[in-house]
């Protein structure tokens, strides 16, 4: 039933099989395990970019385009959420239709991005998102009546899903049961049922075809697969799932802005992720998102304790000193692409897969 | 026929994106004459040349040229240095600069046009009229029939030890193709050894010296022109044609 | 390069009335090559069609003024670009790093020289400035080879790879630049006599921006000069066109592109230097800012030729200073929409370098 659940698409390595548990596991029970709202905020930016890299994998990995225009997307799905509940008020109604229409905006917008990347080179397309996100972005901080400008939106959620209410009269295992607690666990199954469907979308047939695309488009064009349909929707698909990941952020954290969204910052961030967790495995977005939000979040306090020790070397203290974290991810991120092209969660497959190889060797030696 | 062959291949695998192309190629091209290399479509005539001048590493087998092994080691730029000219099927001709740019550029020796050996650019001339009469034109307005006597002219705009010629011939109209021919010929005088692709057996008699044919990534056939030239029966089985049907 | 500068001779030195075999129609003249002005006159229909939209004619010459300014330092910092992609097929992501060193140096060297850009001397301060632009290109120029070295080298051929390892370059390059001369924004105040405008006829024009342009212009002949008089701006030339038969016709393009790679970068960083001077303050992000239009300009002229990022960039340039003026929010958007234009009428750049 886990097989059919996962798509048939197993980790198929015992260590990444734990690591995901222990992600999975660990993100159900922040609440109770690691309380206090910095982990919780923490738990929920990890869940919100699993669904974000996730869907970015969809784009790059699977399919093979280079879209820097990912953000925009993500922006458009919390602006969506922001909007509605400032201007409908917090109602579930409002975020329904906020929820729609933010849907619908990038349905259209990423069709016709979608449709131009195929009349264009793989190189300009990847430069034309560039700009596109670019001007998205100042369009949004400078469009204040609507989107609130630089300072953005923060608005309040539906009574049930409020701090202030609360559903229990004692906290639970060091947690409150209260309107909060409802909202990280929304989020969580939303996110759990995109990322599985996601795992369903990318083992179907269409899922196999958007590979033998990035592979081989000619081939697959002479075969008969219609390349422009299966990118187009696949670049749909991409940005609707980036939409939706956007609308759970924006529940979560109760505002929107530029900077909260559509900065480029982000954009580098999904970026590290699918490479460095592994691009073309649906996995590599939950691995690569612990590891980068934790590491943008806890990374600096560990450095700070290293800086100590470099306090007195001029260039070394600085780029030691924590805020510089962005220096060594980056580094990081250059290294894998150059050894680790599949990234952490290629990396621990392929080991298995040697290490199944090797047993399998040696069982067929001593049966003779 | 005791002088050394000039270029010499033995046992030379290619393989392309995962394809084997060339199956184990002997060749032997002697020095000072015209060698013919002759096949149907995807015998794999182009891949050799190309092998030969570096541009897809062969996997298998040595290229030897003058004594000298070309090995891994051989970039394109190296080989064409040791004298080796190539004339690719599609030309290679610079459309965006003039005639004038596009010989300057062949002529490794001048760095610029008042250095050009003006002897031997009125030779040139005399062979390719049209390259003076649209010296300062860009490249890409010239004709089919012009651009392949530019690309033979850029091959010969210095003395070169070799030269690898694929296809000329190919969909020119047979007045150029006469053209060519006779400019070719002027090019054997000067004792020049080439390798020459084609398709086009008329143009094959009237210049080769040797003869190879290769089907399906080998050296199905050597030996002199002549001999070919004058065994229908031959040319039927290896070529598939006759030579009144194919002119 | 260190022949001789001689005048490369355009006609053949041979006498052209020389009886030469068969060729009976060689009493016309010979036909001359056409340079396809087209895309030029687009600049002129800009500026033509922004006037009455302007509305007075002496802030419609202040603007075009600034606007040619503004696409002239684009064009510079972008014409390393577009040359290392045509020549190479090199995606460089990381080239805003070479930009922002170059603004950074500049900043550096005005804090070094205050002395000559505080006193009111013409002589002094362009001294300053000289120095701090020269310092500018042999710094980012420098990088430049290392870059090339280290992170393109490995990934030749591999489109991906390139635009992901070049980005991640350029991250570590801009926290490196952080942890050098601080995350915070520095002020890059014009030196004391360069201050202010001058009044020419009806039209204000900065001091410093005209020195800007003056660099520029001189950059801009020095280029052209480089690519269509010289051997080597030849083998450019050609090799962006057709690589493969160029090193069939004996040339190390490499060894040629590493040199194009590393001019390609201190001309960046001397766009660098001029857009700090010109915007006054440098944040580590300047890289950034730029090289959103430098992708705008060289897609909008074509990749890999010189003539379509010029005049993309002076495009760009007058877009952004007109619909500064008329819309300012959607500036980004009319450069955008602009490219948008060029390419539904030539999908491939405004000047296609052909055979690519």
């Amino acid at each position: 039933m886990l097989r059919r659940l996962l798509s048939h698409d197993l980790p198929r390595s015992r260590v990444l099989t734990v690591v995901l548990i222990g992600i999975v596991l660990g993100l159900a029970l922040t609440p109770f395990i690691f309380p206090g709202t910095r982990a919780l905020n923490v738990a929920a930016k990890v869940i919100v970019f699993i669904v974000l890299a996730a869907s970015f994998d969809l784009l790059l990995g699977y399919t093979g385009i280079v879209s820097f225009a990912h953000t925009m997307f993500f922006g458009i799905g919390a602006y969506g959420i922001a909007i509605a509940a400032t201007r409908l008020g917090p109602t579930w109604p409002a975020l329904a239709i906020g929820t729609a229409a933010a849907l619908a905006t990038s349905l259209v917008l990423s069709l016709l991005i979608g449709l131009f990347s195929l009349r264009v080179r793989a190189i300009f397309f990847a430069m034309i998102t560039l700009a596109v996100a670019s001007a998205f972005l100042t369009f949004a901080s400078q469009l204040s009546d609507v989107t609130g400008g630089e300072d953005g939106l923060t608005f309040q959620l539906p009574e049930a899903l409020r701090s202030g209410t609360q559903y229990a009269a004692e906290p639970f295992l060091g947690a409150s049961i209260d309107g909060r607690l409802l909202t990280y666990y929304l989020v969580f199954i939303a996110a759990l049922v995109l990322v599985l469907a996601l795992l369903r979308i990318v083992n179907s047939p269409f899922g196999r075809v958007l590979q033998a695309i990035r592979e081989n488009d000619f081939r697959a064009e002479a075969i008969g697969y219609r390349i422009v349909v299966y990118r187009t929707i696949a670049s749909v698909a991409s940005a609707l799932f980036a939409t939706l990941a956007g609308v759970l952020l924006a529940l979560w954290l109760r505002y929107n802005g530029p900077e909260t969204t559509l900065s480029f910052e982000i954009m580098l961030d999904v970026l590290l992720i699918v490479v460095i967790g592994g691009m073309g495995t649906v996995y590599g977005a939950v691995v690569g998102s612990a590891l980068l939000v934790l590491a943008q979040n806890y990374l600096q306090d560990v450095m700070k304790l290293g800086a100590g020790a470099f306090e007195n070397v001029p260039l070394l203290s600085r780029i030691v000193s924590p805020e510089r974290w962005l220096f060594w991810l980056g580094l990081l991120f250059v290294l894998s692409v150059y050894w680790f092209p599949n990234g952490v969660v290629g990396r621990l497959r392929q080991r298995a897969a040697a290490w199944r190889a090797a047993v399998a060797d040696r069982a067929s030696v001593k049966a003779r | 026929m005791t002088t050394p062959p000039l270029l010499t291949l033995a046992g030379v695998h290619t393989h392309i994106a995962g394809y084997h192309i060339l199956h184990g190629v002997d060749l032997a091209v002697p020095a000072g004459q015209v060698t013919m290399l002759l096949g149907r479509n995807g015998a794999g005539k182009t891949t050799t040349l190309r092998t030969v001048m570096g541009l897809w590493a062969a996997s298998a087998g040595s290229v030897t040229f003058d004594g000298t092994r070309i090995d891994a080691t051989f970039g394109t730029p190296d080989i064409a240095r040791l004298g080796i000219a190539y004339v690719p099927e599609n030309m290679g001709v610079f459309a965006d600069l003039t005639v004038s740019e596009n010989m300057l550029l062949a002529a490794r020796g001048a760095r610029t046009f008042d250095r050009l050996d003006t002897a031997r650019l009125e030779w040139l001339f005399g062979l390719f009229p049209a390259l003076k009469k649209f010296w300062l034109y860009p490249a890409g307005k010239l004709s089919g029939g012009q651009k392949q006597m530019l690309a033979i002219a850029r091959a010969m705009v210095e003395p070169r030890r070799l030269l690898l010629i694929d296809e000329p011939s190919k969909g020119l109209a047979p007045a150029i193709v006469q053209n060519l021919v006779e400019a070719l010929r002027e090019l054997k005088r000067t004792e020049t050894t080439v390798l020459l692709v084609e398709q086009n057996f008329q143009v094959a008699k009237a210049l080769g010296d040797h003869v190879a044919v290769m089907d399906d990534g080998r050296v199905v056939h050597r030996g002199p022109m002549r001999e070919m030239a004058d065994d229908e029966a031959l040319q039927q089985r290896l070529l598939g044609l006759s030579l009144a049907a194919h002119s | 390069m260190s022949e001789a500068v001689s005048e490369v001779v355009s006609e053949p030195a041979i006498a052209t009335a020389s009886a030469s075999s068969g060729d009976a129609t060689a009493t016309h003249a010979i036909p001359r090559t056409r340079f396809d002005a087209l895309p030029l006159l687009l600049v002129a229909v800009l500026a033509l069609a922004a006037w009455p939209l302007v509305g007075s004619s002496s802030t419609w010459l202040t603007l075009t003024a600034a606007g040619l300014a503004m696409g002239m330092i684009v064009f510079i910092a972008a014409s390393g670009l577009t040359l290392v992609f045509g020549l190479m097929d090199v995606l460089n992501f990381g080239h805003s790093l070479f930009i922002a060193l170059g603004a950074y140096v500049t900043a550096s060297v005005f804090a070094a020289l205050a002395t000559w850009t505080s006193m009111p001397s013409i002589a002094l301060n362009l001294g300053a400035i000289g120095v701090a632009v020269l310092a500018s290109m042999a710094l980012a120029g420098a990088v430049g080879l290392g870059f090339e070295r280290v992170i393109v080298r490995p990934v030749y051929g591999q489109h991906l790879k390139q635009i992901l390892v070049t980005l991640g370059g350029a991250i570590v390059g801009e926290e490196l630049i952080k942890a050098v001369w601080g995350p915070q924004q520095i002020a890059l105040p014009p030196p004391e006599a360069l201050r202010g405008s001058v009044l020419i006829g009806e039209v204000v024009v900065d001091k410093l921006r005209l020195v800007s342009v003056a660099i520029g212009v001189v950059v801009l002949v020095a280029l052209v000069w480089t690519l269509n008089r010289t051997k080597i701006g030849l083998l450019i030339r050609a090799g962006v066109q057709d690589r493969e038969m160029v090193e069939s016709l004996g040339y190390r393009i490499r060894r040629l592109f590493v040199g194009v790679f590393a001019a390609g970068s201190a001309l960046a960083g001397l766009g660098g230097s001029l857009w700090g001077m010109n915007q006054q303050i440098v944040v580590p992000q300047i890289g950034a800012q730029v090289n959103v239009l430098i992708f705008i300009v060289i897609i909008m002229g074509g990749l890999g030729s010189t003539v379509g990022c010029l005049v993309g960039a002076l495009l760009v340039g007058l877009m952004t200073n007109y619909v500064g003026f008329l819309a300012p929010k959607l500036t980004m958007f009319s450069s955008i929409g602009l490219m948008v234009a060029v390419l539904l009428w030539r999908p491939r750049g405004l000047y296609p370098v052909t055979s690519r």
